[in-house]
């Protein structure tokens, strides 16, 4: 069952990214942007959150996700910890995936060559 | 006094320069279209043993020109200029090829123009007597343009419906005082013209207003009547931008519907080879141009042509600060001696 | 000032007679490429997610697991030249998943090596990784001050 409403949610929210690059003139680098900019700000509001237990990882897989961990990563910090956690908090809960990024994205750029497009 | 001067843009040749010898390197996507028997060289691998797609293209161009002299029947040595540029960063194929080439250099930038700023500025050099053989010359390479101008190959995006294609190739051209071929009669240059299109993925609708204000002024220049030409051709305003110029050479008064065609709608078939629009780039034109165009005038089948290439001049810079595209056209007679 | 006027308009006319001759994107078929292929990268992801617990890790390790892990896959993938035509049908469907992030930072640091490692490969793998990293951390900092201010 959750992989169903991880399927249908994670779909959702791509569709929503199709109709911006479609719609606008918004390039792929913009609509990454937003989608992170706009988790984090959904989850402030305490929107994302039920999404997130609904979907799982079809809530957190799209970047939004990405934006709901930085978002609550910063405002569970600052209750453990006040001000300082303002700062530390997201990108302590991303840094997993950051430094994987990071890593991989070296590694695959060193072992692979780009192919032409036919 | 400008003697050979006629109308407001236009310069009529005394004795017209010949184009004595072509010759045309495309890719294996080029080669696998509709025009693939008219090339000379067709790449298996379009890196053409070279390290990075920019050397490649750079080699492109020069064993190219080395091509298309000897198709000239003339010696490298007779090559009193070379007019040439291309598409990447203070245009490296062109200056690194002239580099190995040791040729007198010229370097152009008009965007994929160039085909044509090079055989208007090489005509004139040969028609006012200071020189007897020149090359002109041009390249693009699609992953040398793609990164420069949009994404990395392996980017997974997806390509907006009135994007066009850059074509791999390379076209080069030997005119001459004298010989067989093909004469060059008149050249139209064109103005700087700009309706205001942002759209870096619509490079067509950028670049007909400035095609179709060439081309009314050829002919208001030349007073020739449009059917004179046997075919009328522009460079890569593919799909929409060919409908455009169409449409605005219309509205001046001048019919082109029947013997009008676009290089960009040539070289692909743009359904089978999934080329959206269609092709672009400055070996657009000039392979065109070089290898189906110039075989069959040899051939009289083709005997008038008046071949505009079109350039969209913007820069990475110029689009991230939101500027609009300036178009440029510059069109070339080209006509079969005694027709 | 007349003549910027009517230049003004010309363009404005232009722009709209450009448009009716755009051809339109399928939008209907572009979006259920994009929820399909989306959709199914979310599902492998569940499936990860769900071997990770019930392998015994708490739910937020499992989670950031799951993350790492798909950043290798789309890594992997873009490396191999699959993910630039996965994403010429899935469009959004492969571009917002983190998949597509990956494949954002490897597409321009393979691209980018002939440049060099530093220069190249290592500057230009954040060419749209780095927006995204800039913006997210931003926000971030920025709820958590207000969160500190406002709401604690």
């Amino acid at each position: 069952m959750e992989y169903i409403r991880a399927f249908v949610v994670g779909g959702l929210i791509c569709v929503v990214g199709q109709l911006l690059m479609d719609g606008t003139k918004l390039t792929p680098a913009h609509v990454l942007v937003a989608f992170v900019t706009s988790g984090a700000i959904l989850t402030a509001f305490g929107i994302y959150e039920p999404i997130m237990k609904f979907g799982e990882m079809g809530a957190s897989i799209p970047l939004t996700g990405f934006g709901y961990s930085l978002a609550k990563g910063a405002m569970d910090s600052v209750k453990d910890g006040g001000l300082l956690g303002a700062f530390t908090g997201g990108i302590k809960a991303t840094s997993g995936g950051v430094a994987a990024a990071v890593v991989f994205g070296y590694l695959m750029a060193v072992i692979f060559d780009p192919k032409s497009k036919k | 006094m400008a003697v050979k001067k006629i109308g407001t843009q236009t310069v009529k040749f005394n004795s017209p320069p010949v184009i004595i010898g072509t010759s045309t390197t495309v890719g294996p996507k080029e080669g696998e279209g509709p025009l693939s028997e008219y090339f000379d060289i067709i790449l298996k691998d379009d890196l053409y043993g070279e390290k990075s797609w920019e050397l490649a293209e750079s080699k492109m161009l020069r064993e190219t020109v080395k091509a298309a002299v000897k198709a000239s029947g003339k010696k490298m040595s007779d090559m009193e200029y070379m007019f040439s540029g291309d598409l990447l960063n203070q245009s490296m194929s062109a200056s690194f090829a002239a580099r190995d080439l040791e040729l007198p250099f010229f370097g152009l930038y008009g965007a994929c123009s160039t085909m044509t700023e090079s055989l208007s500025l090489g005509s004139m050099i040969i028609d006012g007597g200071y020189a007897d053989n020149i090359i002109a010359v041009t390249s693009s390479h699609f992953s040398s343009a793609e990164r420069q101008f949009r994404f990395p190959l392996e980017h997974g995006n997806q390509r907006k419906l009135t994007a066009q294609w850059t074509v791999t190739g390379s076209g080069a051209a030997v005119l001459s005082s004298f010989g067989n071929g093909p004469e060059i009669r008149y050249v139209t240059t064109g103005k700087v013209v700009d309706l205001g299109i942002k759209d870096a993925n619509n490079m067509g609708a950028a670049m007909a207003p400035s095609a179709a204000d060439t081309i009314v002024k050829h002919f208001e220049d030349t007073g020739l009547p449009t059917d004179y030409y046997d075919l009328i051709v522009t460079g890569d305003l593919a799909q929409i931008g060919k409908e455009i110029a169409e449409e605005m050479v219309l509205d001046k008064g001048y019919n082109i519907l029947k013997n009008y065609n676009d290089c960009g709608l040539l070289i692909f078939d743009n359904l089978a080879q999934d080329t959206h629009a269609g092709g672009s780039g400055c070996g657009c034109s000039a392979s065109v141009f070089c290898g189906y165009i110039y075989k069959e005038m040899m051939k009289k089948n083709i005997n008038k042509v008046l071949l505009i290439s079109t350039g969209a001049l913007l820069s990475v810079t110029s689009t991230q600060q939101g500027q609009s595209i300036p178009g440029i056209a510059h069109a070339v007679s080209i006509v079969n001696k005694g027709s | 000032m007349k003549k910027q006027i009517t230049r003004v308009n010309k363009e404005k006319e232009y722009e709209e007679y450009v448009k009716n001759k755009v051809p339109k994107p399928n939008y209907l078929l572009n979006c259920l490429w994009a929820f399909f292929v989306g959709g199914v990268i979310c599902t492998i992801a569940q499936f990860i997610n769900n071997l990770l617990k019930n392998s015994g890790l708490n739910k937020t390790d499992a989670g950031t697991v799951t993350v790492i892990i798909m950043i290798f896959l789309g890594a992997f993938l873009t490396g191999l030249g699959v993910y630039d035509k996965l994403g010429k049908k899935a469009g959004a469907g492969s571009i917002v998943p983190i998949t597509g992030f990956a494949n954002s930072i490897v597409s321009p640091a393979m691209e980018f090596k002939r440049e060099g490692y530093v220069l190249g490969v290592a500057a230009k793998m954040f060419s749209v990784a780095g927006p995204v990293l800039v913006y997210g951390f931003g926000s971030s900092v920025i709820i958590g001050v207000l969160y500190y201010f406002f709401i604690r």
